[in-house]
């Protein structure tokens, strides 16, 4: 039994993960072939060969997630060759990081932040985002794509033989990823040519690694009826997933029962709320900063934080700053950073001691109100999570049956009972023992057990590692978690009756797809008819809700409420007007399927053939609708 | 002469470093400036008390040999020398300055300048030293005792892993006080270099448009 052969679709020798972070990439791999019995999956992290200063070639385990636009007159030819191309023509990684450090307008950052954002056309060419006309702009959707291949790159250097559109590759995704920024994530990928391509969901990736790294123990760790909260704070993003484990003809099974709302903010936050707080105490003291300052402060934080987090005995740590010129001495900024301070700013600041029903202060801000970022307005991450287990309380019910509820605010909420953290900001202790004492004092407020912290490996390459192992899973071994969409989707109708003035036409929502639809599977088409215009775009409006969970396709709510369907940005069908006269209204039904690949589609189905066949015709509709 | 026994410790771990680091870059500098084999060999001789000083050896340390003809010595062989790589050199300068400001703290005149200066300064060079080290090299000690006590050496010790100092007579076994743990690199991942690019420059003239 030591040879494995492979079959079908799954001929690759390596099944591939990819974390395509707001910060940083990873791509990390397992070799199929070198499975055996007695030899579990070992997952390996590609070394990824980058410019770390003009003309110099590192190798380091993460592929920083920036781009630089450089002058023509910024950077010799040679200087920014790289192992696999003389003539290299862009510039990302650590070298765009660092550049970008003195030169900002320069610098493409948060790609993944602005794929995500519904207020902006991802495909138009804006980033850098405000800085001079003469800047070359990249659009969100490419610079995805060139991080893509710079690991497609390196990958191929390293196995010519094995080129990485030929193997199983597992590409992250944030699990509060919207249906458009999953596709617009596929079609990144689809750049590449990945012959094998499967999206997953980062918090479950983070929960892949866990497993793998307990082997067959895990099933030790946790028992039937458990909720297993995930928490990933990365650099840019805070994501949340819950998890019910369930039993299944004597099994032990995992199911992806909910995921929180998309909210911008992480680790980089922390950095700059310690600079900023630097920044005025040296303020106070008649120093005033220049911008470059700032940065270096923002950098000194970080490194300086990472000792005040740990559980030791430093109390202060020193920020020096040495000038830009070639005189050190005399003109080196310096100031001390105190655990105090750590302990004000982040943990009192981002992690406050809240009780369960303080939720997040601000609403959203209007994503068509700025072409900036939707960072989160509330900085806490306690009322986020707060917010998300309260709006999630009857997430397991369908799963675990339903929980007797009390009613009183203090325990209406969904109660794990285990916690797996993830991500760069949690591997201080200080943070993660904060975390799980805030829900663990929810939980005691409620009469319930503490939950229990499963111990997690690696959090700033688990989420790739993760990936990698979850494409040895899909072959049939191990443990799968099932999820299939985290949300219902639904497109408005405006309801016929006489208009009345000052009010709005009251809305209805038609269920185009169910909750927890699985991958590769697909609706049927609603009974409810749409007239489409030929030639024309016709837009929809687009809801998505990540509690109602019973809703089946075709269903047309009249009532919902507040908070229950959240409005997503319009779809569009566009209808060619071949073979059928411009103008014509034909009327359509509108079926959903989700693709092995794990994205979202939304189809208009012509009630009657325009051409006399049997089999009607089909239009795509688009999520990403473009100005 | 007043030392500020308070001050000390930081300066001094840093002046260890760097001086550790510079006479790793001199030495490799030393030995790339040399072309061929008699320069080395009279510096053997220099070392070696037992030789018999010649005036050539003795009068001079500038590193070009008089003549090639001029031999002191009955039969020299020929030593088998590598030329150190002036660019890996230059690369660890260029590393050292880019994160530590190397080159721009030892051009700096400490003499008017207060410790507490110095001090602000210093760690910058040795935080940026530090990581420096820490990225591109594996160090490890070669002793494993503590220093300032009684260790013994096996016969088949390694010369050029430690080296007796002091009352050097009789055979090995040897015992004696171990003074420095020594260091040794187990593993160096210094960046790649492109072809074309000017190692000689260690850090570009910045200019802020």
């Amino acid at each position: 039994m030591s040879e494995m052969h492979q079959t079908g679709e799954s001929a690759a020798r390596y099944s591939i993960g990819i974390d395509l972070g707001t910060t940083h990439c990873v791509l990390s791999y397992l070799d199929l072939s070198a499975i055996t019995e007695d030899s579990p999956a070992e997952v390996e992290v590609l070394a990824i060969p980058q410019l770390s200063q003009p003309g110099l070639v590192e190798e380091q385990p993460q592929l920083p997630s920036f781009m630089y636009q450089p002058h023509e007159a910024e950077l010799q030819p040679s200087d920014i060759a790289l192992p696999w191309n003389a003539n290299q023509k862009v510039i990302a990684g650590t070298i765009a990081r660092y550049l970008g450090s003195k030169t900002p307008i320069r610098l493409v950052a948060s790609a993944k932040s602005w794929l995500c954002h519904s207020g902006v056309d991802r495909r138009e060419a804006f980033l850098p985002a405000g800085s001079p006309d003469e800047v070359k702009k990249i659009s969100p959707l490419d610079a995805t794509v060139e991080y893509l291949e710079h690991l497609q790159q390196a990958w191929d250097y390293k196995f010519p033989d094995t080129p990485l559109c030929e193997q199983q590759v597992t590409i992250t995704i944030p699990a509060s990823f919207d249906p458009a920024a999953r596709e617009l994530t596929a079609e990144a990928a689809s750049v590449i040519d990945f012959q094998h391509l499967t999206l997953l969901e980062e918090p479950q990736a983070a929960v892949y690694n866990w497993i793998k790294a307990c082997g067959d123990k895990w099933r030790d760790h946790v028992t039937l009826g458990d909720i297993i909260l995930v928490v990933d704070i990365g650099g840019g993003t805070t994501d949340l997933s819950l998890i019910a484990v369930t039993e299944d003809q004597g099994n032990l099974t995992l199911n992806r029962v909910a995921v929180g709302d998309h909210i911008l903010l992480g680790g980089d936050n922390m950095d700059l709320a310690l600079a900023y707080r630097l920044k005025a105490k040296l303020a106070a003291e008649g120093k005033e900063l220049q911008p470059w300052q700032i940065q270096a402060i923002v950098h000194a934080c970080r490194d300086a934080k990472e000792q005040l987090l740990l559980e030791n005995d430093i109390d202060e740590v020193a920020i020096s700053i040495p000038s830009r010129g070639s005189k050190l001495l005399g003109n080196t900024l310096r100031t001390t950073l105190s655990r105090d301070e750590v302990q004000q700013t982040l943990v009192e600041g981002f992690f406050p001691k809240v009780s369960i029903d303080e939720h997040p202060l601000a609403a959203r801000r209007s994503a068509l109100s700025q072409k900036g970022l939707p960072f989160a307005q509330d900085p806490a991450v306690s009322r986020h999570l707060a917010a998300f287990l309260s709006k999630q309380v009857a997430a397991a019910d369908d799963v675990l049956g339903a929980n007797d509820v009390q009613g009183t605010d203090a325990s209406n909420f969904i109660k794990p009972s285990a916690i797996l953290f993830n991500g760069g900001v949690l591997k201080s202790p200080v943070l993660a023992e904060r975390t799980l004492a805030i829900i663990n004092q929810w939980l005691s407020q409620a009469a319930a057990e503490p939950a229990r912290l499963l111990s997690d490996s690696d959090l700033d390459l688990g989420v790739s590692i993760g990936a990698s192992y979850y494409g040895y899973v899909k072959q049939g071994q191990g443990v799968r978690i099932r999820g299939g969409l985290a949300s219902a989707y639904y497109v408005g109708i405006e309801s016929a009756m006489p208009a009345i003035p000052g009010m709005e036409a009251p809305l209805e929502a038609l269920c185009v797809a169910p909750f927890g639809m699985e991958e590769g599977s697909e609706t049927k088409a609603s009974e409810a008819e749409f007239g489409l215009v030929v030639g024309e775009p016709v837009f929809f409006r687009f809801f998505g809700s990540n509690v109602r969970r019973h809703d089946e396709a075709g269903m047309q709510l009249d009532y919902w409420q507040e908070g229950e369907l959240e409005e997503l940005p319009e779809i569009q069908a566009t209808l060619p007007a071949e073979g059928r006269r411009a103008g014509e209204v034909v009327p359509v039904r509108l079926a959903a399927k989700v693709s092995e690949v794990g994205t979202l589609q939304l189809e208009a189905i012509a009630v009657s053939s325009a051409t006399g066949n049997d089999k009607p015709e089909r239009w795509h509709i688009e999520f990403d609708v473009r100005d | 002469m007043n030392f500020d026994l308070s001050s000390l410790p930081t300066t001094f771990d840093m002046l260890h470093l760097i001086l550790a680091a510079l006479s790793l870059i001199l030495s490799a500098l030393f030995l790339t400036k040399s072309k061929n084999g008699p320069e080395t060999t009279k510096a053997q001789n220099l070392q070696s008390p037992v030789s018999e000083p010649t005036p050539d050896s003795v009068s001079t340390l500038a590193p070009e040999p008089k003549s090639a003809e001029l031999k002191p010595e009955p039969e020299p062989t020929p030593a088998l020398l590598k030329t150190a790589s002036p660019d890996a050199a230059l690369q660890l300068l260029t590393l050292l300055q880019q994160d530590a400001r190397f080159i721009d703290f030892i051009n700096e005149d400490l003499s008017s300048f207060s410790d507490s200066d110095i001090g602000a300064a210093a760690r910058v060079v040795h935080e940026g030293s530090k990581k420096t080290l820490n990225t591109y090299f594996t160090l490890e000690a070669l002793r494993n005792e503590d220093e300032e006590t009684r260790i013994t050496l096996a016969e088949d010790f390694n010369a050029s892993e430690v080296r007796l100092t002091g009352n050097v007579v009789g055979e090995a076994p040897f015992t004696g006080t171990l003074i420095h743990k020594g260091w040794k690199v187990s593993e160096i991942k210094l960046p790649k270099i492109a072809a074309g690019h000017d190692v000689s420059i260690l850090a570009p003239a910045e200019v802020e448009l």
